[in-house]
């Protein structure tokens, strides 16, 4: 169970940490100032919530490892993230369709983890659902804005759904770690997320004046169990350089 | 032995330390000390950190324990608690004043009021509301005109807003709601 829950909170810690990695990419050439402190502040947020899960995960195993540990000593095997956030930055529609489909499943699954029986995951969530909301609120602003702009705009943000939509499948798949925390309540079914989460993509899809993928297309699966897209490798390259070439450096 | 002053006292001295990004508002003023308690001489300041990632919570810690040091106070405990999360609906009066003063527009309305339309959110129109849509009441910090606009949803620290005003065409920060 403790095994369980640690698995949880590697999903939840390395999913935020990912995306922030990510964002971060970004920092220096977005393209307009006010989109670049956008992405910064919410790599901020992510990474802010990252550090309480993957603590939290730290002292469930038990073992000694904190956040650090965690973050920059485990290879692309032993990261729990969503392939979703992994996936390289592209163009800005390519990025900002990440950040939608992201948000708008965070916020659903933030709401459920407020009342979960475990009073620190709801504490945490409690927390960052207030940060959360802010980020749907731009994502979702920008896809109506990029989708019912020009033509070339609608087609750069119509092919990156497109071409993300793959990655979707695995919010919602559950499996047995999910199962276990789900019979004790810390966890609610993340399955019954898809329909609320399809019904509010619809909406948006709709003002935007975009077509939703097919949401009963193949889905990729593997992030949460360990097996990455090659992107991964790189990816913790770059974060990890530093801890690696000189473990236990301090700023 | 353990006295009321005392304990006055260390709220007193907290009230002077600053927040490290806006120096013009101590942490008391800002909310986020939440409780102050002195047990067989060892003093625990319970502080609850603002955002998640906000790189001022470390420096404020380390703060807090050297203003309590500097007054002779050894042994200080800093706990943090993060449920219930914080809210820019703690900022104090004179912390709102202050945030003026200085030039930025403090938060307005209740964060408590607008977490219960959160479900609202991810929705679309009529309730959706655009994050450049200034909020209501809004004025500007330094000529005091409502012709205000939000320019940014996210500005130079996690807590703030960019906003400009028409009137005297000056921008300035604005403190969301939170």
């Amino acid at each position: 169970m403790l095994d369980d829950k640690f698995e949880y909170l590697l999903r939840l810690g390395d999913t935020g940490l990912v995306l922030s990695q990510r964002l971060c990419e970004w920092v220096g050439k977005g393209p307009a100032l006010e989109e670049d402190m956008a992405l910064a502040n919410t790599a901020l947020d992510l990474i802010g919530q990252a550090r309480m899960w993957l603590s939290y995960a730290g002292e469930v195993e038990g073992l000694g490892r904190d956040e650090n540990t965690l973050a920059y000593r485990r290879d692309a095997h032993a990261y729990r993230n969503l392939l979703l956030v992994e996936q390289a930055n592209g163009s800005y529609a390519d990025t900002l369709a990440r950040q939608y489909l992201f948000d708008s499943w965070h916020l659903l699954l933030l709401q459920t983890l407020t009342r979960s029986a475990d009073e620190r995951i709801a504490a945490i969530a409690e927390k960052a659902i207030k940060e959360v909301a802010y980020h749907l609120r731009r994502s979702r602003d920008l896809i109506v804005r990029l989708g019912d702009g020009s033509q070339e705009s609608r087609r750069l943000i119509q092919d990156a759904f497109d071409e993300l939509w793959m990655y979707t499948g695995e919010l919602f798949a559950t499996d047995a770690v999910d199962a276990v925390l789900d019979a004790q309540r810390i966890v609610a079914d993340a399955s019954q997320l898809r329909e609320p989460w399809l019904a509010q993509l619809r909406e948006t899809f709709a003002e935007a004046t975009l077509t939703l993928p097919d949401p009963d297309a193949w889905m990729q699966t593997g992030g949460k169990q360990g097996r990455h897209s090659e992107h991964m490798g790189y990816l913790l390259a770059e974060m990890q350089f530093l801890q690696r070439a000189y473990p236990g450096a301090q700023w | 032995m353990v006295t009321a002053p005392v304990h006055e006292q260390i709220w007193a001295w907290l009230g002077e330390v600053e927040d490290p990004e806006i120096p013009v508002i101590s942490i008391v003023d800002l909310g986020i000390v939440r409780d102050v308690r002195v047990d067989d001489g060892i003093c625990t300041v319970t502080i609850t950190p603002t955002y998640s990632g906000c790189p001022a919570t470390e420096v404020i810690a380390r703060d807090v324990v050297q203003a309590l040091e500097r007054r002779g106070l050894h042994g200080v405990r800093l706990e943090t608690r993060i449920a219930p999360a914080w809210t820019t609906d703690w900022i104090s009066d004179d912390g709102k004043r202050k945030l003026r003063d200085y030039g930025i527009a403090p938060p307005l309305g209740s964060a408590a009021e607008q977490t219960i339309r959160l479900d609202q959110i991810g929705r679309g129109a009529p309730r959706r509301r655009s994050p450049l849509e200034a909020p209501p009441g809004l004025e500007c910090p330094h000529c005091g005109s409502t012709q205000v606009r939000l320019t940014s949803p996210f500005g130079s620290t996690p807590c703030k807003a960019l906003a400009r005003c028409d009137a005297c065409l000056e921008p300035f920060d604005y403190f969301k709601c939170h």
